[in-house]
């Protein structure tokens, strides 16, 4: 800092190491809890790992727990799937309509742009029952297509996407034109490498969001088949009269949270970016 | 020669027997339920039996998640217009599916229809009352149903001195119990589970009183609660009261606080008698079922209890042809071999007498006591307009205000009188509201 | 705000916008408006008869004591996990700024959490309080504190602020971090120059000009924490015991799905729609213009 304070220097990373294992315990109590049986998780507070690490893990991922008919495994399985389904697909249409919206004129332009807007004003949560009612006629329940669809077309992506290319120098596109490039061309030639650095930060994001999603399937899925990891973690906590897993309901918790931390970790660069960038 | 009479064979074969199979489809019935786990194994068995033995008909039986995610499927599939045939509802939903006529199609007509011999009186009247109009007509086949009875720990009342033969009756004897459990080193007395549905609604039928007006709905929309009796805030405040004492511990909502039991924490616990199975699986100690305690001399009591659980609707806008498959796999279901099968390997009733004499017969009432003590509790009299059962709309709604005035009674914030006369006022605005809808 | 050079084809931006419009409509404008019109409607669960009802469910819902609960619930419920969430951040941010030596490490362990799922960070406090196998609880019962969340309403708030906070904190942190960086060192060591405390600095220079971050980040903390929890609560407490954490777009849910009430879950629904546009128009009204980076 500007001057040197040894004692306020010490505070300092006392507080940092102190809320660092804040923010850990939880995750740490989760992370021993599925190494032990579920005796000695009734029984005591287990506060070191335990000896049941592989047993539990294998477990979780092969047989899953109580009455949810998914293997952790297979959940897994289908978070991913939805993850990257709703990533690509929103990437992919947010760069089409955003290039549209930028680099062309033509009747409804604006029109389009402000209906993409009020989209962000319609998160899931103020239209459940009548959008579950449009995936039951569209047949689209339980469903990869019925998790993914519903879910990629709101416009935090576009407006990214629409800013990023109005930093885009013109003289760039002048000089395409004149080299007689046409748009198509013009994008993936220029614009789409460009873009590379907009699209890791929102991958990162996006990929969160998708992963995390919890109201969406919780709706639209009711065959074990489609449950995503999430909504299995929920159901095994919902063991009414028996008895809950405890360890495996942990070991299930520390894979859900690897794969979005993983990428938030390895990508911390784009992560950052991506959450400064799309909350303008 | 030879030679041509195999040629003949197979032309037979390939010409005749072949293409008449074929055109022998089966008709699919789709059936939509709510069992997952080792229950929905064994819906799926009975469905898988039910198949090989025919093949004029399939049944395709489909797990939709709990009771609210498989009605609210189903109710979508309506809207949508593609509706299974076979839906499995819970009891309080029932007034709903009552009410939507269009919707469904009573089983009494779908089994008239069919053409096929079918018999009301071969179902035992307290299981089917439930879902049967006031002149028994069968609306909806029950198919697991249950009813609450008391577990109570044996080795804890054998450490307390008390006689395991000799499970408490009335209340007040479940009161002078669980203080000598208490004594005996029990941490509390008793708890319970689903507390509306047994120390309200079956509370109120084991005394044969009403929960509401009209036959507990059953003679109208116009219907009102009547929970807040001189009987019912007797009861409730007593089980308030109990608290302080120990002799009652509340467990939370639905059938949280079976762990209460089977850890040991209380000594005895209401719960339904569907509870048997996860009990005997988790419970390191001895345990036996017994009648609902009563409170003497109050009510008619002991009158019978009217059972929990769901029964199978039929959906409207299917063929004929359908229909006759679904009367098909319900005489199925309602024969006494299948009946008796799902009764002993789940705990839940019996819907006929003949798979009751069944099970009776095979000795498996000796061998298990406590699976009779439900049945014997729900048929020790012939019910009375306060014990058939209840139907009222909304009624989701109005367990959900009867836990959270519970609760509030239970820490205090509302003494029973109050808190009942709240729930009835908020009770009553949900019945005007589905009297309303339903015009 | 535009560009100055585009491309003359008119079918071809049809084309491209199509995806992302189709989408929109149908899943998105159409069931809004559904939404909007099923809230004047008195409906049976099956469609089969429903009344014009206009504003009546509306009435009913606004005269209804646990929907007016419901709204104390979310606003008590909102502001805390915003508070709480936002000083700890703050905090953090402060002393991250400070700390020269270690500083990626440190924001590397602080923002993670933020990847957590909310539903999965509530099961992580769930257990530590859970009053069964939780050693939060064993803790808190030993020193003869009576916990049972399922049971008393304010300690399940409380938990369920904690599990909703925890996360949020590694959200905020982000911003205020960026924001302090943001702040010229020369306005800093002129302070410091002049003999400002490190304190007096703080106050008087960077948290004046962090106040754009704060409003921001307030506006979305109160939105994260109206929709963003329901897997908190569905997950924990479902909406008790005895609605004391029955957020509003928990009620939405469970009044839609579970009692099966279409009209009251629709004008349920109309109502965050209004809370959304509100909080939408205020962050771009007032706070896009004045946060920089």
């Amino acid at each position: 800092m500007v001057e040197h304070r040894p004692w306020l220097t010490f505070l300092t990373h006392a507080i940092l190491i102190l809320g660092i294992l804040l923010i850990a315990f939880p995750i740490y109590t989760a992370f021993v809890a599925s190494t032990h049986s579920l005796d000695e998780i009734t029984s005591s507070f287990p506060l070191l790992p335990g000896r049941h690490l592989i047993e539990n893990y294998r477990q979780a991922l092969t047989v899953g727990s109580g009455e949810v008919g998914a293997t952790v495994g297979r959940m897994m399985l289908n978070s991913a799937i939805m993850a990257f389904g709703i990533t690509f697909g929103k990437i992919f249409i947010s760069l089409l309509a955003a290039y549209a919206i930028v680099y062309f004129r033509f009747r409804f332009r604006m029109f389009f742009f402000w209906m993409i807007f009020i989209t962000l004003m319609l998160p899931v949560e103020v239209r459940i029952l009548p959008t579950y009612k449009v995936v039951a006629d569209l047949h689209m329940l339980d469903s990869y297509s019925g998790l993914i669809f519903p879910l990629i077309a709101s416009a935090t992506a576009t407006f990214l996407f629409r800013q990023f290319f109005m930093t885009v120098p013109d003289e760039l596109c002048e000089a395409a034109r004149i080299d007689g490039a046409g748009p198509i061309r013009f994008f993936i030639d220029i614009l789409l490498p460009m873009s590379r650095t907009s699209i890791a930060a929102l991958f990162v994001i996006l990929f969160i969001y998708g992963w995390n999603q919890y109201l969406w399937p919780l709706l639209i899925t009711t065959d074990e088949k489609y449950y995503t990891l999430l909504i299995g973690i929920k159901r095994m906590l919902d063991v009414g009269e028996g008895q809950a897993d405890w360890q495996i309901i942990m070991a299930a918790s520390i894979l859900a949270m690897i794969p979005p931390v993983f990428v938030v970790i390895f990508m911390q660069k784009q992560f950052v970016r991506g959450m400064t960038e799309t909350e303008k | 020669m030879k030679r041509c009479k195999w040629m003949l064979i197979v032309a037979i074969f390939v010409l005749v027997i072949f293409p008449a199979s074929v055109m022998a489809e089966p008709v699919v019935v789709n059936w939509w339920f709510a069992h997952g786990g080792r229950l929905g194994e064994k819906v799926q068995s009975i469905v898988a039996n039910f198949n090989s033995m025919q093949n004029k008909y399939k049944v395709v039986a489909t797990y939709k998640g709990n009771y609210h995610d498989t009605m609210t499927a189903g109710i979508a599939a309506f809207r949508s217009k593609n509706p299974p045939h076979i839906l499995q509802v819970f009891e309080v939903g029932t007034a709903t599916m009552m009410a939507a006529k269009g919707a469904i199609k009573p089983v009494y007509e779908v089994m008239a229809a069919s053409g096929q011999p079918w018999s009301p009186d071969a179902y035992l009247s307290t299981v089917t009352g439930y879902y049967t109009t006031p002149d028994g007509k069968m609306l909806s086949l029950p198919f697991n149903s249950s009813t609450p009875v008391l577990y109570y720990n044996v080795d804890a009342f054998k450490k307390a001195g008390l006689d395991p033969n000799k499970p408490p009756k009335t209340w007040s004897e479940v009161a002078d119990y669980a203080r000598k459990l208490v004594k005996a080193g029990s941490p509390a007395g008793f708890s319970t589970a689903w507390i509306s549905w047994i120390h309200v609604e079956n509370f109120s039928a084991w005394h044969n009183v009403p929960i509401g007006t009209k036959s507990n709905g059953f003679g109208g929309l116009d219907t009102e609660f009547v929970i807040n009796s001189p009987l019912h805030v007797k009861h409730i405040q007593q089980l308030a009261d109990w608290q302080k004492e120990k002799i009652f511990i509340y467990g939370g909502r639905r059938n949280k606080g079976n762990a209460k039991f089977s850890a040991g924490e209380v000594a005895m616990y209401t719960e339904s008698s569907a509870g048997y199975a996860g009990f005997k699986k988790t419970c390191k100690f001895e345990f036996r079922t017994s009648m609902l305690p009563y409170w003497s001399g109050e009510g008619g009591a002991p009158q019978n209890t009217i059972i929990g659980g769901a029964s199978l609707w039929v959906m409207a806008g299917h063929s004929q042809k359908e229909y006759d498959g679904v009367a098909t796999f319900f005489n199925y279901l309602s024969s006494p071999a299948v009946q008796a099968d799902w009764h002993q390997f789940t705990g839940y009733l019996p819907i006929t007498t003949d798979a009751y004499y069944l099970t009776k017969g095979q000795g498996v009432y000796e061998k298990k006591p406590g699976m009779e003590t439900a049945l014997k509790q729900m048929t020790l009299n012939k019910p009375t307009a306060n014990s058939r059962g209840l139907r009222f709309g909304n009624f989701v709604q109005m367990r959900a205000i009867m836990y959270d005035t519970l609760e509030a009674i239970f820490v205090g914030k509302k003494t029973a009188k109050q808190g009942l006369d709240d729930a009835v006022v908020a009770g009553n605005k949900l019945l005007r509201k589905f009297e309303k809808a339903n015009k | 705000m535009e560009k100055r050079v585009v491309f003359k084809n008119k079918i071809l931006p049809y084309f491209l916008v199509a995806p992302q419009i189709i989408i929109t409509l149908v899943f998105f404008i159409w069931p809004a408006s559904m939404a909007i019109y099923q809230s004047a409607l008195q409906e049976d669960p099956f469609g089969l008869s429903s009344t014009f009802v206009a504003f009546e469910n509306f009435i009913y819902i606004f005269t209804d004591p646990i929907y007016i609960n419901s709204i104390k619930v979310t606003m008590t419920f909102s502001f805390s996990v915003a508070a709480i969430a936002m000083s700890f951040a703050l905090l953090f941010a402060v002393m991250a700024d400070r700390a020269i030596r270690g500083a990626t490490t440190y924001k590397t362990f602080i923002i993670w959490p933020y990847a957590i799922a909310p539903v999965v960070a509530a099961v992580l406090w769930y257990f530590l309080f859970n009053p069964t196998v939780g050693m939060l609880s064993f803790f808190l019962k030993s020193i003869g504190i009576n916990w049972n969340f399922e049971l008393n309403g304010r300690q399940a708030m409380i938990l369920v602020i904690i599990a909703a906070a925890w996360r949020e904190i590694s959200y905020n942190f982000l911003f205020f971090l960026a924001g302090l960086q943001a702040i010229p060192k020369s306005f800093i060591e002129a302070a410091a120059i002049d003999g400002a405390s490190p304190r007096k600095r703080f106050w008087t220079i960077s948290f004046p000009l962090l106040s754009p971050t704060v409003f921001f980040l307030f506006v979305m903390n109160i939105v994260y924490a109206f929709f963003d929890t329901f897997g908190v609560i569905h997950s924990i407490t479902e909406g008790g015991p005895n609605e004391a954490t029955n957020i509003m777009v928990y009620k939405v849910y469970h009044d839609g799905f579970e009692s099966l009430d279409l009209g009251g879950s629709a004008a349920q629904s109309v109502i965050l729609m209004i809370v959304v546009i509100l909080l939408t128009v205020i962050q771009f009204r007032f706070i896009e213009r004045k946060v920089h980076y």
